[in-house]
């Protein structure tokens, strides 16, 4: 790990990935955009029984969140899938989990012996 | 991806043995590597310098919510509160829960620690990356140290 890693979330709070991950319409936008290639609201619209609009709403909280990233492309706006904000989220709790481990293992061989 | 932490082990020790563990600020200390100031008590702050290597720098601090004798026992808490030069008093802090129950061979121990939809992580990231440098340090004066003829 080096200090390349983007930094997009700094300052910014989890609440808004962690909201954003919670709705199956937005999983399944990220999904179609985990490729990370950008795709147009009318491709990310096609076999989904939701209105273009109700679409371009999620994609708008996902926005939010900083996980994905509109690109103007002539009048269409194309969406595109961000992975360092939930890679930065997920090796921060990975971390924070790891370290209870250890604390826990600690407390095993303190009241245990 | 969840927005709290969970864990779950068992310990064979007695109820009681592990509520001490826990809630005797010399005892919990001792495994916890944090050297507190004075024993815990609901509603106060409990503060203490980390006794881990390489975190000798920093001050530790809870808030103890609750203490229901040997049942339940928590705590609040900035996590990864370790860059001394960051001021964490005014951000959200997470609850800690350690929850104890007879089972198994003894205890059952349920850890959670919860709120982290509301922690800021750009500077968390930061620190740790710093921290991270400081152990490559750490590590180097050590084999520098083994090294050295008897």
């Amino acid at each position: 790990m080096s200090t390349s890693l983007p930094d997009p979330t700094s300052g910014a709070r989890p609440a808004a990935i962690f909201a954003a991950l919670g709705d199956e319409t937005r999983l399944s936008l990220i999904e179609k955009l985990a490729d990370g290639l950008p795709r147009s609201i009318s491709r990310l619209t096609e076999g989904s029984p939701l209105t273009r609009q109700a679409i371009t709403k999620h994609l708008r909280v996902l926005e939010d969140a900083g996980v994905v990233r509109s690109i103007r492309s002539g009048r269409e706006s194309h969406f595109a899938f961000s992975a360092a904000p939930i890679e930065e989220l997920r090796l921060y709790l990975d971390r924070v989990s790891a370290q209870w481990d250890a604390a826990l293992g600690r407390l095993r061989s303190f009241v245990e012996r | 991806m969840a927005d709290r932490i969970e864990k779950c082990i068992e310990l064979r020790a007695p109820v009681s043995r592990v509520w001490r563990a826990l809630t005797d600020y010399r005892e919990f200390g001792e495994w916890f590597h944090v050297k507190l100031e004075g024993p815990f008590e609901p509603g106060k702050i409990a503060r203490g310098r980390i006794t881990y290597p390489g975190y000798e720098h920093v001050v530790w601090e809870a808030t103890v919510e609750v203490v229901e004798p040997e049942r339940l026992f928590s705590l609040r808490w900035h996590p990864y509160a370790i860059d001394p030069n960051t001021d964490y008093s005014s951000e959200p802090t997470t609850l800690v829960e350690f929850r104890l129950e007879p089972g198994g061979e003894g205890t059952v121990l349920h850890l959670v620690e919860s709120g982290f939809e509301s922690i800021p992580l750009g500077r968390r990231f930061e620190a740790f990356r710093m921290n991270e440098r400081g152990w490559g340090i750490q590590i180097a004066n050590i084999a520098q140290y083994v090294d050295q003829p008897a």
